[in-house]
């Protein structure tokens, strides 16, 4: 397969497991498992070395359907088991995964960390406004007054804004997508995995069993690309946040594609210790720890 | 008579209490001795009243005793608290112009001696807050022990703040030990001589002890949330990080450390984490996921009293059930909990040893009391062995068709691989899997995969030591403890001797899985068996019954925050074999 004029180490069947998918017919996912593969086939990076590390809910389900390293971990701790991964094995190519409730609900307070930290992984978010796994209730981006299982009368909280948040939190790369349009979300997703530090790509997801609201036909007519507007300028954080905070995932006029980018030292930059041998494959036999016993004399 | 004392200074915290009693402590490691210590503080960061206390001897010394040669009081509520733990013939050293009380009042049978601590700081033109260690000094003298050896020391410690620092150290440390010489004429009996043996032994903490341990064990990782008593884990390997290349993360909270530790293990770090009851808690949901992918951790519990956030500075060993049934499902796990500063130092070794070999979790189990006090110890780092277990290498990979992360296998444990490997690719999954890794739902997989990860018990359970057995097969009363409390019963077996009572001593570093059969042995000739414990429900007791289906008869307890000294235990023991009516005896 040709791509780009390059020759593909990695076919898109490479990435096949013998898993049976078991998302409902028609459900976002479905289109994001088919750009996080094809991103894999384009980046160029052997699947060995690759870890997809993901949380609990539909969307986590990721690592069980691409051919690569995976974790499949707890309901909102994939960016820990992935930041572990990582500073451990610094030349691992590290994605995080999972839903709008497993990062933004029950695993906020490690998104707001590692933002920070600007530790270099990939953290993909299928955001379908609502918890798919657990049927259908109520999620922390869910449109203000919408009617789930658990907010019969309507929710009664302003929902998260994922970018408008990252771009304050310190991420270096700040991307909405759209699940309806592969070809522009893998090519973001490349974008992003190449990105040296952390990037949030949020996807916006149609949950097709139980968010009613946000539907394909919803967000396929208002998402319009940022780079297609004139004298947009990724680097602009100001002007970034302005345009995510106007335009949040619900809003008549919804962009996508970068909203920021910023080059910063990663994490990992300030552990030159482990530069250029990871921690994880250090030899261990013979260490010798009589200087430090001396110390405590 | 035996060259032991046992010293305390207590004095309002931002007194210096930590430092001049470290100080001590270390100067009389530094004459040969064997130490024991003791802090005390409260969980505040001004104010309140510190204590340190060491008990330095010549002889065996398992644990720090009670009763006090000499009481350094450097404000009234020192004297208030403590003039009746000063033995009789003791000396209470304190400052006049400063503790105004009538000493009569107090006790008669004890010497008091003024040293005029804050004139001196005056007179020396040197910080009042100095006062401590001119009070070192003053005591040095009283026990007539070697000067030098401290104002090496002093010398050494302040090397590189310059002249002026020693000078102010050294100058209090004579003056006080001047004033002594001079003015001191009473009759105080105690000495302490350095001795020829086998000088400067490093003087530990248990944490210290534990986290060299995991350094020399290859530890390359630690993501933890501060928490006393456990901080000091992550701070000790922070302090080598660079010389060792070890990974230090303090993370957002101890959900995202436990994690984190998960992680760096998948990629193949000798990892671990460290904390408390607390966060222990926010732990055990990551427990039980590194239970279910098998993965390798180690996570360190230092104890202290609950519930809640309950007594934040002191001591417990109130979480040995928690530990053993933290976290959902049913997976193995090896509790150790350590008895003493080598026991740590060898946990901190073994447990990665184990956590990778058995590829399931180790807990190891401290407390506050182990934690922070001091002990000289004898470590020979010749003798610590690495054994990853399973952990595939490159070379294997090459040869792997058909690979199996959760291949079941005679004893459950199956190949290890990590990211990066060729041919190995597989997820790490909490759900219900198959031997490759694939989620799977059918029953026989699940009683099957069941399986494999408990029988690991088993085995373990077949190659972990008995505990071990202090004092003669055959005794009248049979005393059974885990953990810290080793010493303090140690010690009172001496006590007991002395006083004809013949007791053994079944000691448990391995608290999970049980090892009984020594124990049912002995449980069966004792007359009387006893569990000694620093909880109120007796855990370990009850654990025991659990197993073996029959009861240790009698407790001794106690849950006031504090560790046992080994008079209380002597006590207690002594009435239990005199008559033995009431069955749970608490120290107050
Ligand atoms: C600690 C914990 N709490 C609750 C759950 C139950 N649970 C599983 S998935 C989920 C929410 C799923 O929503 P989201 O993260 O948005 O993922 P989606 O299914 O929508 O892709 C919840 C609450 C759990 N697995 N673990
Ligand atoms: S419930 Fe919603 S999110 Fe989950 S698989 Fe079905 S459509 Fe997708
Ligand atoms: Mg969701």
């Amino acid at each position: 397969m040709k791509m780009n004029g390059e020759m593909m180490a990695i076919k898109i069947t490479d990435l096949n497991t013998p898993e049976t998918i078991t998302w409902c017919p028609g459900c976002g996912d479905m289109a994001i498992l088919m750009g996080v593969k094809g991103a894999i086939a384009e980046l160029g990076v052997e699947q060995k070395d690759i870890v997809i590390v993901s949380g609990i809910g539909c969307s986590s389900y990721v690592p069980q359907y691409v051919k690569t390293y995976g974790v499949h971990s707890l309901h909102g701790r994939s960016l820990p088991v992935a930041s572990g991964i990582k500073l451990a094995n610094n030349k691992l190519t590290v994605i995080a995964e999972g839903g709008d409730g497993d990062g933004y609900g029950i695993g906020m307070g490690h998104f707001i960390h590692i933002m920070r930290r600007n530790i270099d992984l990939t953290y993909i978010v299928h955001n379908n406004a609502i918890y798919g796994l657990t049927k259908g209730q109520t999620s922390p981006t869910s449109k203000k007054g919408m009617v789930t299982k658990s907010t019969p009368a309507g929710s009664l909280e302003e929902p998260v804004n994922p970018e408008a948040l990252a771009i304050l939190g310190g991420a270096t790369f700040v991307a909405r997508v759209y699940a309806g349009d592969v070809v522009h979300m893998k090519k973001i997703m490349v974008e992003a995995v190449k990105h040296k530090g952390f990037a949030l790509v949020d996807v916006l997801q149609p949950c097709v069993t139980y968010n009613s609201f946000n539907t394909y036909q919803f967000w396929q007519q208002r998402v319009y690309k940022l780079e297609d507007e004139k004298g947009y300028d990724v680097k602009n954080k100001w002007k970034a946040l302005e345009r995510a905070s106007e335009q949040g995932m619900h809003a008549d006029r919804i962009p996508i594609g970068i909203f920021y980018k910023e080059e910063r030292p990663t994490y990992e930059d300030g552990v030159p210790e482990i530069r250029d041998v990871p921690c994880a494959k250090q030899p261990i036999d013979g260490i010798q720890i009589g200087k430090i016993l001396e110390r405590y004399k | 008579m035996v060259n032991e004392i046992s010293w305390k200074i207590g004095g309002e915290a931002g007194y210096g209490i930590d430092t001049s009693g470290q100080a001590f402590a270390r100067c009389c490691s530094r004459g040969g001795l064997n130490v024991r210590t003791v802090s005390e503080y409260p969980s505040l960061i001004r104010g309140g009243h510190n204590t340190f206390h060491v008990t330095a001897s010549e002889g065996d010394l398992q644990s720090p005793k009670k009763e006090l040669d000499m009481l350094v009081c450097l404000n009234k509520e020192t004297v208030d608290r403590h003039y009746k733990q000063v033995k009789k013939g003791g000396i209470i050293v304190y400052d006049a112009d400063e503790v105004k009380i009538e000493t009569a009042k107090y006790r008669s049978d004890v010497e008091w001696f003024s040293v005029p601590l804050l004139a001196i700081t005056v007179e020396l033109k040197i910080d009042k807050v100095m006062r401590n260690t001119v009070a070192v000094g003053a005591s040095i003298g009283l026990l007539d022990y070697d000067i030098e050896i401290l104002r090496d020391m002093m010398g050494k410690k302040f090397a590189k703040k310059g002249e002026s620092v020693i000078s102010a150290n050294l100058g209090a440390i004579d003056k006080g030990y001047e004033y002594v010489k001079k003015n001191y004429k009473g009759n105080f009996k105690a000495k302490l001589k350095k001795c020829t043996g086998p000088c400067a032994r490093p003087l530990l903490n248990g944490n210290d002890a534990l986290s060299i341990g995991a350094i020399k064990a290859g530890c390359k990782f630690i993501s933890a949330y501060p928490m006393t008593p456990a901080t000091s884990v992550m701070i000790n390997l922070a302090s080598v990080e660079k010389e060792y290349s070890i990974v230090v993360k303090q993370t957002e909270d101890e959900i995202a450390a436990v994690n984190m530790t998960i992680g760096a293990s998948i990629a193949g770090a000798r990892a671990m984490t460290a904390t408390s009851g607390g966060g222990f808690s926010l732990m055990v949901e990551g427990l039980s996921l590194a239970g279910a992918t098998e993965t390798p951790i180690v996570i360190v519990l230092a104890q202290r009293p609950g519930p809640s956030t309950g007594l934040p500075t002191w001591t417990e060993q109130s979480d040995l059930k928690f530990a053993l049934h933290g976290g959902q499902g049913e997976f193995a796990r090896i509790l150790i909990a350590p008895g003493d500063h080598e026991e740590c130092f060898w946990a901190g070794v073994e447990s990665f040893n184990l956590t990778e070999k058995w590829q399931c979790p180790v807990i190891i189990l401290t407390d506050k009391h182990l934690a922070d006090g001091f002990s000289t110890v004898n470590i020979d780092e010749s003798k610590a062995k690495i054994d990853r277990g399973l952990l595939m290498t490159d070379a294997q990979a090459a040869k792997e068709t058909d690979y199996k992360r959760y291949e079941f296998t005679a004893n459950g444990v199956s190949k290890r691989a990590v990211p990066g490997m060729v041919n190995f690719m597989h997820v790490a999954v909490g759900d219900e899997h198959e031997e490759h890794g694939r989620i799977n739902e059918d029953e026989g997989n699940r009683t099957d995969m069941s399986d494999k990860r408990n029988k690991k018990l088993n085995f373990i359970l077949k190659e972990l030591p008995e505990p071990k057995l202090y004092g003669p097969e055959n005794a009248e009363i049979t005393l059974i403890s885990w953990g810290s409390c080793k010493g303090p019963v140690l010690e009172a077996m001496k006590e007991l001797e002395a006083q004809g009572i013949k007791a053994n001593f079944l000691h448990y570093i391995y608290v999970w899985p049980l090892k009984t059969e020594k124990l049912v042995k002995l449980m069966d000739k004792a007359k009387k068996t006893v569990v000694i414990e620093n909880n109120k429900t007796a855990q370990l007791g009850a654990l025991i019954s659990e197993v073996i289906a029959k009861q240790v008869k009698y407790k001794v307890l106690k849950y006031n925050g504090r560790q046992f000294y080994p008079s209380e235990i002597t006590e207690k023991v002594k009435e239990i074999a005199k008559n033995g009516k009431e069955t749970e005896l608490v120290v107050r």
